[in-house]
């Protein structure tokens, strides 16, 4: 609906405790009038699914710098299909090589930021994509 | 506004920035008090840095690999980084441990696979540091183990364990146990090893992870020396004496973008501690008063576009470390923003160091910059800021009531917000990502992938483990392990029993839990 604020979770999966790009995101998201919850760190998958759903969010965010991408992102789309929300958009940053960043899309990813994306490269995305979404409905 | 707390307004600095300048009381000789032009009479032409390059990935049998490579190249000290589940005390069976395993570090589940990880080398022969913090006492006590095992007098082994739990709180956030267990397995580590392992740096007091986490240099500083403050006062109110473990404390800094800037940081840092040591804890020993650094280059700082640019980069933020009297460094990788370093890359950092010691005449002279009306400046308004948080931070009860409160926590990202911002506005210029962009191919350089297989491999290694240990010896060893917690004995001992009779990682540290509990972050 026109007016409503963007939700978006932003999230930590995996044991990963390096929250520093995570929280400038958030930040910049909140800045620029979406609502973001932050999942805290080292939350599962099955957590952070459990909180998009709670949340009634428009996206999960997930910042994975350990190498662990490929595991947690698949995971996280699973469950989201699992639980019939695959309209809830799944983007991402943190360490993901380049040759992962197609096999990621594959799976259902929606977009990933690399190290050095411009926050309103990520607000834009958002922006677009969630709106485009609901004017399809 | 750079983000940065020094202020370098001036385009020129006279003599009279220096007019308040003591030789003597501010400066001293290379390895005099306060040891602001370096800890050692000949510095560089004494002994140069150590070469020590962090690394390790997938099981201990690659990095044992990698290791003897790095030696073999000429590395001449051993860092071991160590995957996630193994730096938050879980195997590498446990079902959090997915999709991690081996990914960021060697995976260690037990001393079987360290004692793979030093197949081939003599703990006597090198030095190691390891990079743990919650589990430190433990990797510290396979270490011993090792040792033991090869034979080795524990008086000859030498090398560090990172072991700065407080900073795990601040920054980098890989916690197992709540604050007053955490230091007391850092006291009692430290304690161990001054009686026991006298030529082991028993703690590695670390900015470097502030500062990647976003700090100023000035905070990095001041942080991270006010963590060593509150580590000293702890083992004070263990009852060791100040110059019994002192000289043993060593500590661990970034080395990022503002070339002057980080020089003076270093010799800020170097005359505080030996203020510190001297004036508020009492101590008598010179070595008690040195401050002696390992730095690592800002991975932070390199980028995933034009990776060769990195390598630029990481020189001179190595020379930096350099001219600020460095007591070993690492250089990091052109692919640091991509993945684990290649071999190819690994060897690149290496040669830079090797160039940097051999060919550019730098380390011919201690303290090169000394007198410099720009460096002086720099490095006098750095210490004058860190006396203002070490204020504040007393003020507050000590650093773990400072971290309580989130106050270190919430300065750091603050200015992790204020740089990201500053990024984007073009105010400070990253090249090849807000300006110089290449619109070419990116050059695609191979990265490092580690393999999922290895997780099958650990998991079904810790399964012949369980079947082939004496389930007698560890459940007698984990016992007795958990009656120490209880107490107030020094764990050491008991954790090196238990790792001897291959306990886990994860057991240990479960059955630690069961004592001491789990630490929870604070929202803020």
């Amino acid at each position: 609906m026109p007016g409503q604020k963007i939700r978006v979770l932003i999230a930590k999966p995996g044991l990963d405790g390096h929250d520093r790009g995570a929280k400038v995101v958030a930040r910049a998201l909140r800045d620029s009038g979406m609502e973001v919850i932050y999942s805290g760190l080292r939350q599962t998958p099955e957590q952070i699914v459990q909180a998009a759903l709670q949340e009634d969010v428009d996206a999960v965010g997930l910042s994975i710098l350990s190498g662990a991408h490929m595991t947690l992102f698949s995971r996280v789309v699973g469950l989201l299909k699992e639980n019939q929300a695959e309209d809830i958009l799944v983007f991402g940053g943190g360490i993901i090589p380049d040759d992962d960043i197609p096999k990621l899309k594959e799976i259902g990813v929606d977009r990933i930021f690399q190290p050095n994306a411009h926050t309103s490269d990520i607000i834009d995305f958002l922006k677009e994509t969630v709106h485009r979404g609901e004017t399809l409905a | 506004m750079d983000g940065t707390d020094t202020d370098k307004d001036q385009t020129v600095y006279t003599p009279e920035h220096l007019s308040q300048l003591d030789y003597q009381r501010d400066l001293g000789d290379p390895g005099e008090f306060p040891y602001t032009r370096g800890v050692y009479p000949n510095m560089y032409r004494g002994k140069l840095w150590t070469m020590r390059q962090f690394s390790g990935y997938g099981s201990a049998e690659e990095t044992n690999h990698r290791c003897k490579f790095l030696l073999e190249q000429g590395q001449t000290g051993l860092s071991i980084a160590f995957d996630l589940p193994t730096l938050m005390g879980i195997d590498s069976d446990d079902p959090l441990s997915e999709g991690e395993v081996g990914k960021c570090g060697v995976a260690i589940d037990s001393l079987e696979d360290m004692e793979i990880l030093f197949e081939g080398i003599r703990l006597d022969q090198v030095t190691t540091s390891m990079t743990v913090n919650a589990p430190a006492a433990i990797l510290l006590a396979m270490y011993v183990a090792v040792a033991d095992k090869q034979g080795v007098d524990r008086a000859k082994i030498r090398g560090t364990a990172q072991n700065d739990i407080l900073k795990e709180f601040i920054a980098q956030k890989e916690w197992i146990y709540p604050p007053q267990p955490s230091m007391r397995l850092v006291v009692d580590s430290i304690e161990f090893c001054t009686k026991h392992l006298p030529a082991y740096n028993s703690i590695s007091i670390s900015g470097y992870h502030i500062r990647e986490a976003g700090s100023t240099a000035l905070q990095e500083l001041a942080f991270t020396l006010r963590d060593g403050i509150e580590y000293v006062e702890a083992c004070l109110e263990a009852g060791m004496d100040v110059d019994d473990f002192a000289p043993r404390l060593s500590f661990f800094f970034d080395s990022h973008n503002n070339f002057f800037e980080e020089i003076a940081k270093f010799r800020a840092a170097r005359r505080l501690w030996a203020h510190v040591m001297r004036d508020r804890f009492g101590a008598k020993k010179e070595q008690s008063w040195m401050c002696r650094f390992h730095t690592h280059t800002s991975g932070y700082s390199l980028t995933a576009q034009q990776p060769a640019n990195n390598v630029v980069r990481t020189t001179l933020q190595a020379l930096a470390a350099v001219l600020g009297g460095t007591n070993s460094l690492h250089t990091s990788s052109r692919d640091e923003a991509l993945a684990l370093p290649t071999e190819e890359a690994a060897q690149i950092a290496l040669r830079t160091q090797q160039i940097l010691a051999h060919e550019s005449g730098v380390p011919d002279t201690a303290d090169p910059l000394g007198g410099s009306y720009f460096v002086e400046t720099l490095t006098s308004q750095l210490e004058e800021g860190a006396w203002e948080y070490f204020d504040k931070i007393d003020g507050m009860g000590g650093m773990i009531k400072a971290i309580e409160k989130s106050f270190p926590q919430k300065e750091i990202q603050e200015a992790s917000f204020r740089h990201q911002k500053a990024v984007e506005r073009k105010e400070e210029i990253v090249v090849g990502v807000n300006e110089y962009l290449s619109d070419d191919t990116p050059l695609r350089i191979k990265t490092l992938h580690i393999s999922p297989a290895l997780r099958e491999h650990q998991v079904q290694r810790l399964q012949t483990l369980r079947e082939q240990r004496n389930h007698q010896a560890v459940k007698q060893t984990l016992s007795e392990l958990k009656g120490a917690a209880q107490s107030d004995q020094n764990l050491m001992p008991f954790l090196i029993h238990c790792v001897k009779e291959y306990a886990t990682l994860g057991e240990i540290c479960d059955t630690l839990k069961e004592i001491f509990g789990a630490y929870q972050e604070p929202d803020f």
